[in-house]
């Protein structure tokens, strides 16, 4: 692959040449080049794995190329060792907080130099100081809220004002829209926008195409730590975006349900939610058939998670009852639901999903210790054999199954979680945000996965905020303030949905 | 793009075995040492006397390593062992003797040394688990609550004139090692195999490196978590029968101080004081290596005013050999 990158008359915000990096015998990065220009959202985008972390690292001084340059407005970065500099030229903004909880806004945004040079900490300066330097880029947060109550949008703005006021006006937002909805997101770009009018320069790391075409103007895109290609977005295609990230001809392939034959109708109760109450969700009742996929849309505070967590027993209801085959299960009791044959992809694969401490055989293992042997015996001989059918059967690219969990991609890692869930071959299938922060090429294995589980005659339901994890339902219920409101047979139109889920009227 | 700073892609090869061997070296040289510092101390009668010495040590840091890799603590498993033998003791012995002139069967004492070290651990667990109070702090008082009940109990004196079925497992011996390093061993053995080859066992990584996934997965963690308490009081009540018939007397303050070794052996043999990391196998090389060295500073006549920061050097070396010897930090 050339490059094409484009030589204007103005210098570039950062320009690295050829730079790449290694970490003992694997190539993080391999001759990669990057311009960024002054003023411009540049989108980098690229599979997990592809070598966007690495890249970051580089241009953000955490990490030092092996070869090639860096440099910022033409002149040679800074060396690691001199944090201030890099500070006051790039900074970055982590899909995960670097904010300390337990202090407050205005101290966090001026840790480590709260005195001003002076001795003393002065409360009612540093007060003043965060109060002047929010309100100068428009962050409406109260600067004594203790930094870990934010959510997670203000804590970014909050990031993005402590980063201009160290001087960067280069600001890397990695994955900035994973853990927002529909709302916050647009609310960030426009803040985004008005930032670029101001003279900020945006490096956007993104797994939603869509966004890139919102909101940025050139796109890089890197592949097994290589460089593919650099284009203005309004020169590049989606097909063409997605073919550069896959190498493959053609974007997401989801089947979609509605291609498929409709479910007999006489196809039996899986399991039947009646009445069900709980945290942040009301009075919610729906029946699941075996062989049916149901959907769960809504915004993060719909309580569509929640109630997908009390159905698998996470948490316990206030009122209602889950029942499988006609027996109403303990409320809030995980072990009594996985015997009842449910299994669960939770949430969050960090919080709830994996041990990241532990081999690919004991997290795939873990929900079925029992079953491995007599008298729960369960060698690691046992352990090894699941997880290496495990790892052939999901496509989990590792070294083999006793490698540390921590060390796969996170696509890797989803199937991880997956091949666990499914591992106690259950009869229902719960999928809270099954591919959230996974490349493109692992969403398509992780969805063929739960078609496939669907032709079993398994019945599954999906809560996400991907529309492309919803295709695959025989019919969507969104949620609203915690009640269901709308339902969608499948072949809705994106609009409709999306629609529904924001409680507008429709206006395209 | 979860994995921003964790940037070294380096596969974690499967060293298994190798990585737990990492410590004998450092035993292995320190033997050597020992051997060379003082020509008692390849003796056999002196290596049978390290094991018998170290028997205590040996069930009280199994104990404590169950705990820790269930991501917990417990500091009062030192008082156990001077109440747990104290009690059962008491029980059984003539009020003459400072008994409580209930005059039990030797058997009766004996279980109930076992009873009172599970009860502890039950009160433990309640408060840590269901109440979800802090273990340091919890396991602190409780230390000093039950130190404080044995001084009490025995207006901290010493009892003397112990059924002879109280020191049998210290004083009879089997192809010439005391009992008590055979019944140390074989808890050993049961509870490596158990971390390695037994759901429970795994159980206990699983909720130490991550409590929230593991009850995801359908493990019973504040069960199980309940149930290492109180293992842990029964194998420290265990550690402290054994001390008793070591020493051959039982004094208020037994297993004072213990725990700052027990979490020395513990920590130098690779068990993570954050949860979810270490092996038997590993924890018994803490313990023999500290037998060791408490062996050779006997042997070596170290001034009595003087053994204790000695000691606590040594340790203190001891913890930074056995970081680099295993590469692997001891957060």
């Amino acid at each position: 692959m050339t490059e094409q990158l484009p030589t204007g008359a103005t210098a570039s915000v950062v320009s690295a040449k050829g730079v790449g990096r290694r970490y003992g015998p694997t190539v993080a990065l391999h001759d990669v080049s990057l311009t960024v220009r002054p003023g411009e959202s540049h989108a980098l985008v690229g599979r997990n794995g592809a070598g966007k972390s690495t890249l970051v690292s580089l241009i953000t001084g955490l990490s030092k190329p092996d070869t090639g340059t860096i440099e910022f407005g033409g002149e040679p970065a800074p060396p690691i060792s001199q944090r201030e500099a890099w500070r006051s030229r790039v900074a970055c903004v982590y899909q995960y907080s670097t904010v300390i909880p337990h202090l407050t806004v205005a101290e966090n945004l001026f840790l480590n130099r709260q005195s001003g040079g002076k001795f003393a900490i002065s409360w009612k300066k540093l007060r003043s100081q965060s109060r002047e330097l929010l309100d100068s880029w428009g962050v409406e947060v109260d600067v004594d809220t203790p930094a870990g109550e934010l959510s997670v949008e203000d804590r970014q703005f909050v990031e993005i004002a402590r980063a201009l006021s160290y001087g960067a006006r280069f600001i890397v937002l990695d994955e900035p829209t994973a853990q927002l909805d529909r709302q916050a997101i647009e609310r960030l770009f426009v803040r985004m926008r008005d930032l670029q009018a101001a003279g900020v320069t945006f490096l956007f790391i993104s797994h939603h195409l869509h966004e890139v075409y919102d909101v940025c103007q050139a796109v890089t895109v890197l592949r097994d730590a290589r460089h593919v290609v650099t284009a203005p977005v309004s020169q590049l295609s989606r097909a063409e975006l997605v073919d550069a990230m896959t190498g493959e001809q053609g974007g997401v392939i989801v089947a979609d349900a509605a291609s498929r034959e409709k479910l007999a109708e006489d196809s039996a109760a899986a399991v039947t939610v009646d009445s069900l109450s709980g945290d942040s969700f009301e009075n919610v009742s729906f029946q699941l058939r075996r062989g049916e996929v149901l959907g769960f849309a809504g915004s993060n505070a719909s309580g569509k998670h929640q109630l997908a967590e009390t159905v698998y027993g996470l948490r316990k209801p206030s009122a209602g009852t889950v029942s499988v085959g006609g027996k109403v299960l303990e409320p809030g009791d995980v072990l009594a639901a996985m015997r009842a044959g449910i299994g669960c992809v939770p949430r969050d694969r960090h919080h709830q999903g994996l041990v990241l401490g532990l081999s690919i055989a004991d997290n795939a293992t873990m929900s079925i210790l029992d079953r491995l042997g007599p008298g729960g015996i369960a060698s690691p001989a046992a352990r090894t054999k699941v997880a290496t059918k495990a790892v052939a059967d999901y496509g989990i690219v590792t070294a083999g199954p006793n490698e540390l969990v921590s060390s796969l991609s996170g696509g890797n890692q989803q199937k991880v979680v997956l091949a666990r869930s499914l591992a106690s071959d259950p009869n229902v299938l719960v999928l809270i945000n099954p591919t959230a922060g996974v490349d493109v090429k692992s969403k398509q294995a992780l969805l063929a996965v739960v078609d496939r589980v669907r032709a079993e005659g398994k019945a599954v339901v999906i809560v996400s905020d991907e529309l492309d994890d919803l295709r695959l339902s025989d019919r969507v219920l969104v949620m609203r303030a915690g009640e269901v409101v709308a339902e969608h047979q499948a072949g809705w139109s994106d609009g409709d949905l999306v629609a529904d889920i924001e409680g507008v009227e429709l206006h395209d | 793009m979860t994995d921003v700073l964790v940037a070294s892609p380096v596969r974690a090869k499967r060293t298994g075995w190798l990585r737990e061997l990492a410590l004998l070296p450092a035993l292995v040289v320190l033997i050597l040492i020992g051997g060379l510092v003082n020509d008692s101390f390849l003796s056999f009668d002196n290596l049978i006397s390290v094991l018998g010495a170290s028997a205590a040590l040996a069930l009280v840091v199994l104990g404590e390593s169950l705990v820790l890799i269930t991501g917990k603590f417990d500091l009062s498993l030192e008082s156990t062992v001077g109440i747990a033998p104290a009690l059962g003791a008491m029980l059984v012995i003539p009020a003459l003797s400072a008994g409580f002139g209930t005059e039990l069967p030797t058997f009766a004492g004996l279980v109930a040394i076992l009873v009172v070290g599970a009860a502890v651990g039950v009160v433990n667990a309640f408060l840590i688990i269901k109440l979800q109070l802090n273990a340091f702090i919890v396991t602190l008082a409780m230390q000093i609550v039950l130190r404080g009940l044995l001084v009490g109990a025995t207006n901290g004196k010493t009892l003397f004139d112990l059924p002879e079925s109280f020191t049998n497992l210290s004083t009879t011996t089997f192809l010439s090692l005391p009992m008590s390093v055979w019944l140390a061993g074989i808890a050993f053995a049961i509870a490596g195999w158990i971390l390695r080859y037994h759901r429970i066992g795994r159980a206990l990584y699983a909720i130490g490196g991550n409590r929230e996934a593991a009850r995801a997965a359908g493990i019973r963690v504040d069960r199980i978590s309940m149930m290492v308490f109180v293992v842990a009081g029964v194998l420290a009540a265990l550690g402290g029968l054994v001390l008793t018939g070591y020493v051959g007397a039982l004094n208020a303050g037994q297993g004072s101080g213990m725990v700052f070794t027990v979490f020395a052996a513990a920590v130098i043999g690779g068990i993570s004081l954050d949860g979810g990391r270490g092996t038997m196998f590993g924890a018994l090389t803490g313990v023999l290596l500290i037998g060791v060295v408490q062996n050779l500073l006997t042997l070596s006549q170290v001034p009595a005013f003087w053994i204790q920061s000695v000691y606590g050097g040594i340790i203190l070396v001891a913890l930074i050999i056995s970081r680099f010897a295993s590469g692997k930090s001891q957060l």
